[in-house]
């Protein structure tokens, strides 16, 4: 699946082998509380990302329940440990079914 | 006259304590019952459970400039290796319509207990982040955090 064009990211490119890397993400998403009201005073119906996963050559790094309190255009910032080259895959997954993915190449040497 | 003034003012006194108690016991239950909330949260999150307070660090300020994107990280003291790491960082805040923000599930492939994101806060409340690390032992810390502009809509 490509890249999602609403994931931003800042993930080195290489590592030495061992290294703590950080990892930082931002999705553009509304993440809608269900607790708004639209200009007519309906309230606007809730739609927030409730998971969020993080995997290393697809083994689990990170993963996240969210709830309503998370803010729009969740940031989220954390570390992982360089062990081999390979694919660090970021999955975000909406309430209606939708999964936003961004998947980053990184060299360990 | 003198003892008049001086009973006046006595009274005045009194009834000036007992409003103020008053108040303060309106005020308290709220506070209490978002507390007790936020306990129930958290026993469906992690279990029955005794938290101690340490190893935990919440970084959020004082004073939200907005309650719409607050930034918030957590650490906690922990060696992250596959004996001793943390397993789960919990957030709750008290005082929002629905107290828990996030879980984060970490391994020992995280390599650091820290986690930053941001949240919204609907109005001045205290702040809780739980650790529960391998060994089952759980860890907490809380904060007040000020808030002039809620967060939540409404």
């Amino acid at each position: 699946m490509a890249n999602s064009d609403r994931v931003k990211v800042r993930i080195p490119a290489k590592a030495k082998k061992g290294e703590i890397i950080e990892i930082k993400t931002q999705l553009s998403h509304d993440m809608e509380t269900g607790q708004r009201k639209d200009a007519a005073g309906k309230p606007i119906p809730r739609r927030i990302v409730n998971r969020f996963t993080c995997t290393w050559n697809g083994e689990p790094v990170v993963s996240a329940d969210w709830y309503q309190a998370v803010s729009s255009n969740p940031f989220s910032s954390f570390f992982a440990v360089a062990t081999a080259s390979g694919k660090i895959k970021l999955s975000w997954w909406d309430e209606t079914g939708e999964v936003f993915e961004y998947t980053h190449d990184i060299v360990v040497e | 006259m003198d003892i008049h003034a001086a009973l006046s003012r006595r009274h005045l006194l009194a009834t000036g304590a007992a409003a103020a108690a008053a108040v303060a016991s309106a005020l308290a239950p709220p506070a209490r019952a978002q507390a007790a909330d936020a306990d129930g949260h958290a026993r469906k999150l992690m279990g029955p459970f005794t938290a101690k307070e340490g190893r935990v660090h919440l970084k959020i300020k004082d004073v939200a400039e907005s309650g719409t994107n607050e930034p918030v990280g957590v650490s906690v003291d922990s060696p992250m290796t596959p004996a001793d790491y943390v397993k789960a960082i919990h957030v709750l805040a008290e005082g929002n319509p629905y107290p828990v923000v996030a879980s984060w599930y970490l391994t020992p492939r995280s390599g650091r207990a820290e986690v930053n994101f941001r949240m919204r806060l609907a109005k001045t409340q205290m702040v809780r982040a739980y650790a529960v690390l391998s060994d089952g032992s759980v860890w907490m810390t809380r904060q007040e955090v000020k808030v002039t502009i809620g967060g939540c809509g409404g």
